[in-house]
């Protein structure tokens, strides 16, 4: 697969998703658990996320390095309400300046 | 997209707010766009996620996978574009109850269906004003979220190895902000560590990506095996945004 077919049917599943909302009628997808599942699972996909960008190295294993400390910084951010920007910003600032002093 | 009906200092409010919602939200872009080609995707392919999937979370999920597994990642990285963009189908739902769209115009506003765009909408009281919220918000937040992600694309080239200057931490602080939000009530959370377990167990036994797709299991084992009660509708905070929701589109 080269880079530009996946960004392409990565594009196309999201539209589809998308354009079968207009399409399906309301009741196929509103009874309880699968509401509760799709509330979910955004959360559960985006816990993931922040594992693999955290901890995980090269090969899988799982490390510590200048990564977490940002994230540890960007959690204090959050908690303190931080603008989305912001706690993009801090976390790249935090891990370059680590990196800069020959850490992670 | 007939606003006739609207009287015109409510539909100057309702434009006011969709346009306003559009750049605040759009300039989130320059953030995606840098961490994009940080990942190895080059300008034009980052542009096409801003212009062709748009809608936020997806794209962030696409290029990080990208950007810990490379190519071989690629399935795993379409799988949770996928996965996280399934919301938007439900905001579809809602938003075809009002918008009574048909043909192209289906296709428009299927395109433009994200967070920002169903917030301003249901957050109107008239019809009138949710399909104008709608669209206006939709258009705006497409406009500047491409204009945006450009600058950043442009901005990570000229940075060089995206390691020095942290946007691998980059990538792993938005993820927090994205998921932040909706750590709300006790399933939110149960979910959230219980997904962060089986991706730290699972990263180093299967290729890049999978452990992500792993993680969603989460979401089944808390929301199928609890008899709680159903999950809230998409609601308007009112200032165009969904309660619970990140702040991309």
């Amino acid at each position: 697969m080269t880079m530009w077919m996946a960004v392409l049917l990565a594009c196309g599943a999201c539209f589809v998703l998308k354009l079968v909302g207009y399409l399906v009628p309301e009741s196929w997808v509103s009874g309880p658990r699968i509401s509760r599942v799709t509330t979910l699972l955004p959360i559960a996909l985006l816990a993931g996320l922040v594992v693999a960008q955290t901890v995980v190295g090269d090969g899988g294993a799982l490390v510590i390095d200048a990564r977490l400390a940002a994230v540890a910084v960007a959690l204090v951010l959050l908690l303190l309400r931080a603008n989305f920007i912001v706690v993009v910003v801090v976390a790249a600032a935090v891990a370059a300046g680590l990196r800069a002093l020959g850490w992670g | 997209m007939s606003d006739s009906t609207l009287a015109p200092e409510r539909r100057r409010d309702v434009l006011r707010q969709s346009w306003s919602v559009g750049i605040a939200t759009g300039a989130y872009g320059i953030s995606f766009g840098a961490l994009a080609v940080a990942a190895g995707l080059n300008v034009w392919q980052t542009q096409a996620l801003s212009a062709l999937m748009f809608t936020g979370g997806s794209q962030f999920a696409f290029v990080g996978i990208i950007a810990a597994g490379g190519l071989a990642a690629a399935p795993a990285a379409i799988a949770t574009a996928g996965l996280l963009g399934l919301r938007n189908g439900l905001y579809a739902i809602q938003n075809a109850l009002f918008l009574g769209v048909r043909g192209l115009r289906r296709i428009g506003a299927a395109h433009l269906t994200i967070d920002e765009s169903t917030a301003v909408g249901i957050a109107q009281e008239e019809p009138a004003a949710q399909r104008l919220g709608f669209w206006h918000t939709g258009i705006a937040v497409f406009i500047f979220w491409n204009l945006a992600t450009l600058v950043g694309a442009l901005l990570g080239n000229a940075l060089g190895d995206p390691k020095t200057w942290g946007l691998d931490a980059a990538a792993a602080g938005a993820f927090c902000a994205l998921l932040w939000p909706r750590l709300r009530g006790g399933d939110a959370i149960a979910t959230a560590v219980l997904a962060a377990f089986i991706a730290c167990v699972a990263s180093p036994l299967v290729p890049a990506g999978v452990p992500v797709i792993l993680a969603a299991a989460a979401a089944l084992i808390v929301g199928l095996g609890r008899h709680g009660p159903k999950g809230d509708p998409p609601t308007s905070d009112g200032h165009g945004h969904l309660v619970g929701e990140d702040p991309l589109p």
